[in-house]
């Protein structure tokens, strides 16, 4: 009841929770067909459209202080790859002696930097729950300290983009050093196991890809409910008209700090489904142009509707698999090309044309 | 005197810490009837004094008239009023207990200062219900906001001032795409649901016709009394309208007050005629 009144006028909504429905039901059903079978997805398929629901689930929380707060956030990607990092360490922890160097405890690379025992921000993370709890929280405080400081001393605009750019270009650079212990630039990788299920099997991809599914839909009704809260409405307010909003007695830095923070979390846990399905996480994830690249799904997909953003992301990533198969030299520009025609030609993004053709704008 | 121990603060259930204390000033007190008072006030942008050596006070309850030619630094008086800009020197106080200049912007709106802008500001893409929702002052925490529901007599204040304002048939219109008199008037509605003590209002009545400005003028007579009101205007005969032959009228000048008294005497003041002819050659 409480759920469908959320969703009750967003048609794009409905759309894409029915969808979200539909491929949890389908998909596991189509992948278990034979594999000489025409409508036959082979499982690497589930991982890859697996993938791509987590990093709409990244979008999402990026359209969430885009969208509506006007933060153009350009180091997203940092608490996506940090969700990514803490279930990374976990997964290795579930290597247990079955490393290379055959190790008891420590992850192979750390025998091979001759450490003789895990540093003290590896333990507890064999625990899932514990890594459950660290897959929000580390992202989340990074972010409410980094938006301590910025939006307490009104940092805005294109000075809060740079800062978020710093932000992320500074962890990629601790990341990529060895004696940080998160395995430099060959990050943490040869995952075996999940709660006790193999990685590598069928089911449990088709599981990750449930969950990621699962995720997303829970993912855009937690930020519709803010976007439709009387937050949300002062989060627009904000974005409109910032200093209307702070004569009017509301603390916007407390605002901005608070959605700022939700959304760090959500791109966690975006960061910690996405690892196991591809299987690797390391520093480029980090990456400044990989947040960049999530602004421009966002942009694409159309800014301040949610469903705009998860479209977006599924749409450039479907196209980025297809170039860099096919066309691989290509696909910068392609990317360039799309963002600036749509920007251009489009400026609500996709679902812009489709709400207009809809007649409803 | 002896500090209560840390201890016995624990034990006491009732007891409140300070770090759970709202940051709220203290309570307002206007005993000597004065609302409002600016003392020695100055302020310069890059060696160019705005603002100088300002003395003013408004009573409890008075409507004020500022006016001034361009530049007298009528806007950057409410700017420092409202916390926007910190002065050099010179206080301000809302009546004895509340001193503005240790306060930041929500802090001044929610002890009841509230503001309307000399370019009309309204939240443009939200509905102009939604824009009379946000003004009223109850829920300012960003937890009650996630959770803020509109009780009935909520509602019932809101469709009383979109009446009043004459917008109840376009509450679902984007304040965006109202007229700009519309938007003023939407903005003086949010003003009425914050419910301030004192209401700062810069060029109401830029972009409204005869018409328009004649009701505005009616509403802000009829909000003295039970709030002061600080109107500064360019429009003389809105001025008249609103000042009548008791009401008096303040003219600013290079940052400082040039003369004050009823519109009359500040009519036939020779420094005011030689300031606005100066200006107008
Ligand atoms: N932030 C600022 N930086 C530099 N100069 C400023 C600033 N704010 C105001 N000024 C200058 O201070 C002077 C007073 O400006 P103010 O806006 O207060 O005048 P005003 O009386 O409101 O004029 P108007 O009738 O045109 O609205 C002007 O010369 C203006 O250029
Ligand atoms: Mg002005």
């Amino acid at each position: 009841m409480l759920l469908w009144n959320l969703i009750k006028q967003d048609r794009g909504g409905q759309i894409l929770l029915a969808l979200l429905a539909l491929a949890i039901i389908i998909v596991p059903i189509l992948n278990g067909l034979p594999s000489d079978h025409p409508l036959h997805i082979p499982t690497y398929m589930v991982a890859v459209m697996g993938k791509y629901l987590t990093l709409a689930l990244l979008a999402l929380s990026v359209d969430l202080v885009w969208g509506y707060l006007g933060i153009l956030t350009l180091g997203h990607g940092a608490f996506f790859a940090l969700g990514g990092y803490v279930m990374g360490m976990y997964l290795m922890r579930q290597i247990g002696d079955r490393g290379v160097y055959g190790h008891p405890e420590l992850p192979d690379f750390m025998v091979f930097l001759n450490w003789d025992s895990l540093p003290w921000y590896w333990q507890g993370l064999d625990q899932f729950w514990f890594a459950a709890i660290l897959i929000v929280l580390v992202p989340g405080l990074l972010a409410f300290i980094f938006g301590a400081l910025a939006f307490r001393s009104r940092v805005s605009g294109v000075y809060l983009s740079i800062i978020t750019q710093a932000l992320t270009f500074a962890l990629m650079l601790a990341f990529f050093r060895n004696e940080m212990g998160f395995g430099g630039n060959n990050g943490l990788t040869d995952f075996k196991d999940l709660l006790g299920f193999n990685l590598q099997a069928r089911e449990t991809r088709v599981g990750l890809f449930i969950a990621s599914a699962i995720a997303l839909a829970l993912g855009y009704l937690l930020c519709r409910s803010v976007t439709q809260s009387r937050l949300g409405k002062v989060c627009v307010a904000v974005r409109d008209a910032e200093s209307r909003s702070r004569f009017m007695g509301y603390r916007v830095e407390n605002v901005k700090l608070w959605v700022f923070t939700l959304s760090a979390m959500i791109a966690g846990v975006a960061g910690a489904l996405y690892v196991p399905q591809v299987g690797i996480i390391n520093p480029n994830e980090f990456s400044p142009l990989n947040s960049i690249e999530i602004v421009v799904w966002v942009a694409v997909g159309g800014r301040a509707t949610l469903y705009g953003a998860v479209a977006g992301a599924i749409f450039i990533n479907y196209a980025k698999t297809w170039f860099t198969t096919e066309l691989p030299d290509v696909w910068l520009f392609a990317l360039g090309a799309i963002f600036i025609l749509v920007t251009v030609l489009m400026p609500k993004g996709i679902v812009g044309l489709l709400r207009r053709k809809e007649g409803n704008a | 005197m002896s500090q209560p121990s840390l201890l016995s603060e624990i034990k006491d259930k009732h007891h409140v810490f300070s770090f759970m204390q709202s940051q709220a000033s203290p309570v307002l007190n206007v005993d000597k009837q004065i609302l409002l008072y600016l003392e020695g006030l100055s302020v310069s942008f890059d060696g160019f004094k705005a603002i100088n050596d300002l003395n003013l006070y408004i009573r409890d309850g008075e409507l004020r008239c500022i006016i001034g030619p361009n530049g007298a630094g009528k806007t950057t008086m409410m700017d420092i009023i409202t916390g926007k800009t910190k002065p050099d020197t010179g206080s301000a106080w809302f009546g004895q207990t509340i001193n503005l200049l240790e306060l930041d912007e929500p802090a001044i709106a929610q002890a009841g200062i509230g503001r309307k802008f000399q370019k009309p500001t309204v939240f443009e893409s939200l509905s102009v219900y939604d824009n009379l929702v946000l003004a009223m002052p109850d829920e300012r925490l960003v937890f009650s906001l996630l959770f803020a529901r509109l009780k009935g007599e909520q509602r019932d204040r809101i469709d009383e001032v979109m009446t009043l304002i004459g917008l109840q048939d376009h509450s679902a219109m984007r304040a965006g795409s109202l007229s700009h008199g519309q938007k003023q008037w939407l903005e003086i509605g949010m003003l009425l649901m914050q419910k301030p003590r004192l209401l700062l209002v810069d060029e109401p009545v830029a972009g409204m016709t005869h018409q328009e400005m004649d009701r505005t003028a009616e509403l802000l007579v009829s909000l003295s009394g039970s709030h002061s009101v600080v109107v500064v205007e360019h429009d003389m005969d809105f001025v008249r309208q609103l000042a009548g032959k008791e009401r008096t009228v303040t003219v600013l000048h290079q940052g400082s007050v040039l003369a004050e008294g009823s519109m009359d005497q500040v009519q036939n003041n020779q420094k005011v005629i030689e300031v606005y002819l100066g200006e107008s050659q």
